[in-house]
């Protein structure tokens, strides 16, 4: 993500917060005590330009698989780290959406721990299916990741009047289904949303998507329309999830659904292969698949802005 | 490796000599393995594209089953009523059972469990 690098792909950050700017041209929604108004856009951005802060989504860095499709996840993992250190605005903390390792061996958890404490700010995680394949399913990510946590790792925490919710869909799934969250931690949710007002931004994030892109590939989540209704009154609500090792979005009213690339290798695009598994493409445009997606929230905007960078140096705003 | 004709061959010797019922026993023991070398010829499923393959498969009881992870991802292969379940299973890694019991068995991946197979046993 180096500026030589932006130059020649001819996309830089700025083009695309300025593309950005002109897609918001006009009118923002905005939600002042739960009460939505409308304002231009540059008088929301001059209201209170200091109450902004920027995360950053890292998912699926297979920590342990060496494969054709790259034989380098750590070096790769390794990247998107250097290349997060070259934002323009450091993020307040990290959310990795999981499959943090390929096979849940300590050997992985470590070299990917060694390499993330380099991000200097917190991470919180969510597992991917990758990550409970231990004896006891589970076990080594909660010792590693599991401090406040719920359950099988269920987490929610505030930053800057932002709720952070942090869902596990990856365990004690059923023949035939999809993702599974359980009644327990929808129960649990359910009591979490409950004393929030309506105007409170929500980001959720968990591993498998929580809106079916793929069922056939089992890309989607058996009971998130659970977690969907009870979001419902929320005027601003951001979903991220990984999993599917590619790009996707879809806006349906107030919620935003994202997908983020891997660290580690590509998947195909839905119903393009006879299956979901590794994707091998030339070495030479590899980087152009993989990245993470840098998330900026600005007070006055329901919309929270995502930027997916590659580790090939493109940015593109959704 | 015992063929089926030497154990027939071994059994005709022994009924010749009209042996003791110790003996007897031993001979319906060969019967039966030589009845399970028959029937019971051991079977591989691959696991390929996310897929088992043969996804349906009836064999005898006694009959071994191994399953082979072909792809470059790793999967589980779990029985629904917990009568068998595997480690994850990385690339060419191999899970045995031997299915003893006549029934029939669903089995899927636990890590993607879209993917399911199912498993016959009785008696041919």
């Amino acid at each position: 993500m180096s500026a030589q690098n932006d130059d020649s792909a001819g996309v830089t950050r700025r083009h695309t917060l300025e593309c950005m700017l002109w897609a918001g041209t006009g009118m923002v929604w905005t939600l002042v005590g739960g009460v939505p108004g409308s304002m231009p856009l540059a008088k929301a951005a001059a209201l209170n330009p200091s109450k902004t802060f920027s995360f950053v989504q890292i998912s699926d860095s297979h920590v342990g698989f060496d494969k054709p499709a790259n034989p380098d996840t750590l070096g790769t993992l390794r990247e998107a780290v250097a290349s997060i250190k070259t934002l323009p605005t450091k993020p307040a903390f990290f959310l990795h959406t999981g499959d943090i390792t390929h096979l849940s061996k300590e050997s992985q958890f470590d070299d990917a721990d060694q390499i993330l404490k380099e991000l200097g700010a917190p991470v919180f995680y969510v597992p991917g299916e990758h990550d409970v394949l231990d004896d006891n399913p589970g076990q080594s990510y909660l010792a590693r990741y599991g401090k406040g946590t719920s359950g099988a790792g269920w987490r929610s925490f505030d930053h800057e009047g932002v709720h952070f919710i942090g869902c596990v869909n990856v365990v004690d799934l059923k023949a035939g289904g999809l993702g599974n969250l359980g009644a327990d931690q929808i129960a649990w949710l359910a009591a979490d949303l409950k004393p929030l007002s309506s105007s409170t931004p929500i980001v959720v994030f968990a591993h498998i998507p929580l809106w079916s892109i793929y069922p056939e590939w089992g890309w989607g989540t058996e009971d998130s329309a659970r977690v969907l209704d009870l979001l419902k009154r929320f005027g601003s609500v951001t979903v991220l999830n990984g999993h599917i090792h590619q790009v996707m979005q879809k806006v349906e009213g107030a919620v935003t659904f994202h997908t983020a690339r891997s660290t580690a290798f590509p998947q195909p695009a839905p119903g393009t292969a006879a299956s979901p598994g590794p994707m091998k493409v030339p070495p030479g445009l590899l980087r152009t698949f993989l990245g993470i997606t840098d998330v900026t929230f600005q007070r006055g905007e329901d919309r929270l802005a995502v930027v997916d960078h590659t580790l090939a140096g493109e940015g593109t705003s959704k | 490796m015992i063929q089926p004709s030497d154990i027939s061959a071994w059994r005709i010797r022994h009924k010749q000599a009209n042996t003791s019922p110790a003996a007897s026993c031993l001979s319906v023991a060969i019967l039966l393995m030589s009845s399970s070398l028959c029937f019971a010829q051991p079977v591989t499923i691959h696991v390929d594209n996310f897929t088992f393959t043969p996804v349906e498969t009836t064999v005898a009881p006694g009959t071994t089953i191994t399953w082979v992870n072909d792809d470059d991802i790793p999967h589980t292969v779990v029985a629904t009523d917990g009568t068998f379940k595997s480690k994850a299973l990385d690339t060419e890694d191999q899970f045995t059972v031997t299915m003893t019991e006549p029934g029939e068995y669903v089995y899927f991946c636990s890590l993607h469990p879209r993917m399911t197979g199912k498993i016959i046993v009785k008696a041919p």
